[in-house]
């Protein structure tokens, strides 16, 4: 292979990803000036509440409850050595909120709503049925992408808080039920580390955004997809990766404007 | 699935969200107040606190009694005024003794306790008169250089 064809292969490449980029805005775009029906029409946001939502709590649950023991157990371990094991609600209290109830939840969610938005959109198309309510003049992104999109952006904050109750529940079975650190200094060292504003919100904020960015690539993902088995598969895929990234790469610049100096 | 049935569970998941998030708020988070349920209010004045916080512990003998409830500085006497709650099943001397102490050599700061012998209790907005301060590791430092200092050369 000649030089100048792999410099075009380069070039063709990030010519390709600018073009997504650009597609995926005006796609989020559209998406926010059709989104009036699907708040007129409540019950098209209520079902897909259901499939993305309700359906996910289960394992949200089950891993923000294996967290937060896995949390007291380490943290027990390391903060033993300095003789601040009282400083253990603290701890799990602040990963939770900050980082690991956000971050962990909204990876949770890219694998289990996300991929199953893309995969049934892509089967939309595939089976061409997106084309078909073209046909009969209904909207297809007011009718089938806005209501999954405000599904996922109003059910990942919920779904964030759950895993961080459920982890500091986890976090006190493990280090007071079972460790035995004591009940009174777990919660009030939490207590007066954690801050509303300052952890909670923030950690709220960050879950706000990253559903926003999760819905909309699986939604993109799905809608742009070949309409072939192989692309919708490729598609799916596609979502689990780049939101995983996106999640990971975000958490680092929110972190950074949050928490910065504090 | 029936609408009315999707609309239970959504609802359901709804409300278990914003639990969820008040419980952080309240339980997590220092959004509620604490309060002991069965308690009396005590005050006491310390030179230096240190670095107690509310929401420590008040221990005697080593147990937990209560909790410090609040901090100020009172500008009349330029000295920290410190409230706590104790709790209402134990009762201590009216001169009781309390010291602000460290647990562990990097841990929290506690108020630790020691009952007196008077035959009078201490009564709800009572005032603990006998402190004594948080020990200050630079003011330790610093009076032992003096000290040595001040001894002779050998």
């Amino acid at each position: 292979m000649s030089a100048a064809s792999t410099i075009r292969i380069i070039g063709h490449r990030a010519i390709n990803a600018v073009w997504r980029i650009g597609m995926a805005s005006r796609f989020f775009i559209y998406t926010l000036l059709y989104s009036g029906s699907s708040f007129r029409r409540f019950h098209l946001t209520i079902k897909e509440l259901f499939s993305t939502g309700v359906m996910s709590l289960i394992i949200i649950i089950v891993a923000g409850l294996f967290v937060g023991m896995v949390l007291g157990l380490q943290g027990y371990e390391t903060l033993k050595r300095y003789g601040s094991e009282s400083a253990l609600g603290t701890m799990v209290a602040l990963s939770l909120v900050r980082e690991l109830g956000p971050v962990v939840a909204a990876l949770l969610f890219a694998s289990r709503a996300g991929s199953a938005m893309t995969a049934e959109i892509g089967l939309m198309k595939a089976t061409e049925q997106i084309s078909a309510m073209e046909m009969m003049a209904v909207n297809p992104i007011a009718r089938i992408v806005a209501p999954r999109f405000w599904a996922g952006v109003i059910s990942m904050p919920l779904l964030a808080a759950m895993f961080s109750a459920v982890g500091v529940f986890g976090g006190y079975l493990v280090g007071v039920v079972q460790i035995g650190v004591d009940e009174g200094s777990f919660w009030s060292q939490m207590q007066s580390a954690v801050d509303f504003r300052d952890d909670i919100l923030n950690g709220v904020i960050k879950s706000f955004v990253f559903g926003v960015v999760v819905t909309l690539i699986a939604l993109f993902e799905g809608y742009d997809a070949p309409p072939t088995a192989e692309g919708v598969s490729g598609a799916t895929t596609r979502t689990v990766v780049t939101s995983s990234l996106a999640i990971l790469m975000l958490d680092f610049v929110l972190t950074a404007i949050m928490f910065r100096g504090n | 699935m029936e609408r009315t049935t999707l609309d239970l569970w959504v609802g359901m998941f709804v409300v278990a969200g914003i639990a969820a998030l008040v419980m952080l708020a309240m339980k997590v988070g220092n959004l509620g107040t604490y309060n002991v349920s069965d308690a009396y209010q005590v005050q006491a004045y310390f030179n230096n606190i240190g670095g107690l916080k509310t929401k420590a512990s008040i221990k005697s003998a080593g147990v937990v009694v209560g909790r410090v409830t609040g901090i100020t500085l009172d500008t009349e006497r330029y000295e920290a005024k410190v409230e706590m709650s104790l709790d209402r099943r134990y009762q201590f001397p009216k001169d009781t003794f309390a010291n602000i102490l460290t647990s562990g050599l990097l841990g929290e700061q506690y108020i630790g306790l020691m009952p007196g012998g008077d035959s009078e209790m201490l009564k709800n907005g009572g005032v603990i008169k006998k402190t004594q301060s948080a020990v200050v590791l630079e003011d330790l430092i610093g009076k032992f250089i003096y000290n040595k200092a001040d001894s002779p050369a050998k």
